[in-house]
């Protein structure tokens, strides 16, 4: 990269990536969510997302999201809507969130934070 | 930490010098390279008895009284090496009163080694610890993950759970 | 049960009182990936200063300055100052450097971390600005080992950005040189402090030196060098590109901008968040926090870790800010922001915080090194039962000595948790001495376990399970404990899950 204009090139292609897909899936992967288990989850997501061919959908490790407490945190974050927080996840209910949510459209609702205490 | 003599006798390979001597290589020119060459070379070896730091000494042109001031200062060096199988007695008082420090002698004498120190061929090494909080099965003792509780301190007993590594 | 309707973290009150700065990529984008930090905005900020020629280091320094932006670290200097004063000290000095003080050795925080395992990149780009305000070309980064991970990250992120060229040698073809390198801790809290991290960068033996002078004019390797926190350099390349009227519409008067909080201990909501300047404790613990749990009543809540003070609840509603806090006997501190209930005893967190800088004394002066130990001391005498009113007054000066002739900061500071707690909580000590009570039950030499006759029914489990035979009784008989040889493990209570009929008081 010598220049501006070579950054501004940079950002774009990286804006029009994310853009790419409608639906990001965000795992927590800071050290909290790793001793929580985070990467059996992140794997599951990207072995579900292969055997369905959701190419809509891409997988993304993070850092902390900051609600530790719940962790593994999981976020589908489609375009132009709230971002959906999943919590307390494990690797039994990422499969059903693949199957309901990234295939059916439909959110499981009780494992997001309004299963929880959260206000 | 405790400065108990080491008893086992260094026994680094020529491997481990070859690896050590490409550590302090790689960073003769760079400056305050000590911590990353001490860090590095306990990675070799497993810790930093007095023959590395020796070693280091001589290489860098730093005093050997300066590598040890360093050493025994940072929680992370260890003059000592600890074994395979680390057996950590605890010396709560639930356990002491039990007889924590009798058992503490036995693992010492089947051993023949001191707390801090290890068995010559680095299978075991014993070392005391406070509460773990399993006062119910007091005495106790932990080999690396695993808990023994409500134990005799007989010598069969002893050798019996050393047989298991 | 379910408290809110939304499935989005976004529209929680834990998350929308917050004001992300310094966090803003977290949990956002990928830290291993330069282009998605680059996407949204990544060195911009550099790429503007390195070549907009209006963007002079003066420039650049009057910013930070205007910003009003104050160390992160709990120092709480102002980050343009210091960036002017390495500058114009020795304006000609041959070297100069860039640090960063990743140590981040408060137990209980975390702020730092994940900033490093987050945003690795917001720090590269921070460093690299500031090497080019204060005329510096090379940077290091004290890194704490225990952080594995945020080690890799970075060390991931430093090899990104010289492969884009945006470290190294001219920097977006503007002249200037940049290179950082990452230096890791080995094990001393010490460290984190100023002299004390520069003097172990140069491989010697952690202890500090004394002020003046100052790093600014004499720092690592006897060069002007700045040394700023994670977080404090964070915000810098936001406060660069959106400008220092943004940063200043934030917090409090001489504290503006956002602070993160790492929070622990009995709060419901447990993490990190960032919040404005100016916030009040009780929005802090109880709407961003989620309260305390099991229905229990907040007690204090401890900032600053082993070097800070307690707020207890008479001061709930204090704005959270440098100054305010100071008034109040607290401090900042790096982030950590333990909260503590009615369970808890405020003279064995005292003692708590005490044993850990005792450990973590470097020796070098006798005030720190002896005096902390002697203080300890007298903490175990209150909290075993051997207190005496003298010994309060005794203490008390002890700390202000040891507070005024220590040589660093962590000497100056370690009595702040011991005077803070006596003086915000003093019929507690009182109680532990005169009535040899604690009343959080937590002083186990204090305490007795006893059987309550009218729920035992004498079925001998607490008996068996008592490793020093002090339970006497016959089966299907009232059981007694001993109390010359209770040594107050508490397995009995456990035995007793049934009938509850032990209990410690």
């Amino acid at each position: 990269m010598k220049n501006l204009a070579d950054l501004q090139a940079i950002k774009e292609k990286s804006q029009n990536e994310m853009k790419a897909h409608s639906t990001r899936v965000l795992v927590g992967m800071a050290t909290c969510g790793i001793a929580a288990g985070a990467k059996p989850i992140i794997e599951a997501l990207e072995e579900g997302v292969k055997m369905n061919n959701l190419a809509d959908v891409e997988v993304s490790r993070v850092g902390c999201i900051g609600l530790c407490q719940y962790e593994p945190l999981v976020e589908v974050v489609k375009e132009g809507e709230d971002p959906v927080t999943y919590v307390n996840m494990d690797v039994d209910k990422v499969n059903k969130v693949i199957e309901k949510h990234l295939k059916g459209g439909e959110i499981v609702e009780e494992y997001t934070v309004s299963g929880t205490a959260l206000t | 930490m405790a400065m108990k003599k080491c008893s086992l006798p260094f026994a680094g390979t020529d491997e481990q010098e070859k690896a050590l001597m490409a550590i302090i290589d790689k960073h003769r020119e760079i400056p305050g390279a000590l911590m990353p060459v001490l860090q590095q070379a306990q990675e070799v070896y497993g810790y930093l008895p007095i023959e590395v730091q020796d070693i280091i000494a001589r290489e860098m042109k730093v005093p050997l009284s300066k590598i040890y001031g360093i050493v025994t200062f940072y929680s992370q060096f260890s003059l000592n090496p600890k074994g395979k199988y680390k057996i950590s007695i605890c010396l709560g008082t639930a356990c002491y009163v039990k007889g924590a420090g009798e058992i503490t002698k036995k693992f010492q004498e089947k051993l023949g080694i001191e707390s801090g120190g290890v068995t010559p061929d680095g299978k075991f090494s014993v070392e005391e610890c406070r509460c773990i909080g399993a006062c119910g099965l007091a005495p106790v003792i932990m080999i690396n993950d695993d808990v023994y509780g409500r134990l005799k301190g007989t010598d069969e007993e002893i050798a019996d759970i050393l047989s298991k590594y | 049960m379910s408290c809110i309707q939304t499935k989005s973290l976004r529209n929680t009150v834990f998350y929308k009182k917050q004001e992300r700065v310094a966090l803003r990529n977290c949990g956002y984008i990928d830290p291993e990936k330069i282009e998605q930090y680059i996407g949204v905005d990544g060195y911009q900020a550099l790429g503007m200063v390195l070549t907009d020629g209006s963007f002079t280091p003066e420039k650049v320094i009057e910013i930070v300055k205007a910003s009003g932006l104050r160390g992160r670290g709990g120092g709480g200097f102002s980050t343009g100052m210091k960036w002017h004063l390495a500058r114009t000290i020795i304006p000609d000095a041959d070297q100069k450097y860039v640090c960063c003080n990743a140590d981040e050795g408060d137990p209980g925080a975390f702020m730092d971390r994940s900033v490093l395992e987050g945003d690795p990149h917001a720090l590269i780009e921070a460093m690299t600005i500031a090497g080019y305000a204060i005329g510096a070309n090379q940077g290091y980064i004290y890194l704490r080992a225990e952080y594995p991970l945020a080690v890799k990250r970075l060390e991931i992120a430093i090899g990104q950005a010289k492969e884009y060229g945006l470290l190294g040698k001219n920097i977006f073809e503007s002249g200037f040189d940049f290179d950082l390198e990452i230096r890791l801790g080995a094990g001393a809290f010490v460290c984190g402090e100023e002299t004390a991290l520069m003097v172990s960068i140069e491989g010697n033996r952690g202890e500090p030196n004394p002020r003046p002078p100052f790093p600014a004019e004499k720092g690592l390797f006897g060069k002007p060098t700045i040394l700023n926190n994670v977080e404090t350099y964070a915000n810098i390349p936001r406060i660069i590109l959106k400008g220092s009227d943004w940063f200043t519409t934030m917090g409090t008067e001489k504290s503006k901008g956002t602070k993160v909080f790492a929070l622990g201990g009995k709060i419901n909501n447990t993490g990190l968040v960032e919040i404005p300047m100016g916030m009040t404790l009780r929005e802090v613990v109880y709407d961003v926090g989620g309260g305390i749990p099991n229905g229990k009543k907040f007690k204090a809540a401890q900032t600053g870790g082993p070097s800070g003070g307690c707020i207890s609840d008479k001061n709930i509603d204090i704005e959270i800010d440098y100054d305010n806090l100071i008034s109040i006997g607290s401090m900042m501190g790096s982030g950590g922001l333990i909260v503590m209930d009615e369970d808890n005893c405020m003279v064995d967190m005292a003692k708590f915080f005490l044993e850990f800088t005792v450990e973590e004394s470097c020796g070098k002066c006798t005030p720190c090194r002896i005096g902390t130990k002697r203080l300890f001391e007298m903490l175990e005498k209150i909290t075993s039962g051997k207190g005496e009113m003298e010994d309060l007054d005794e203490i008390e000066q002890l700390c202000r000595y040891i507070k005024k002739n220590s040589l660093c900061g962590l000497g100056q500071t370690a009595p702040n948790p011991v005077l803070s707690m006596m003086s915000n909580f003093r019929e507690e000590w009182v109680s532990h001495i005169k009535d040899k009570k604690c009343a959080a039950k937590v002083c186990v030499d204090l305490l007795e376990y006893k059987i309550l006759a009218d729920k035992c029914v004498g079925c001998s489990l607490c008996k068996k399970a008592c490793p020093v035979d002090a339970i006497s009784g016959e089966i299907k008989q009232k059981h007694v404990i001993d109390q010359s040889k209770c040594i107050k493990c508490g397995v009995c209570v456990n035995t007793c899950k049934k009938f509850g009929a032990i209990i410690k008081e």
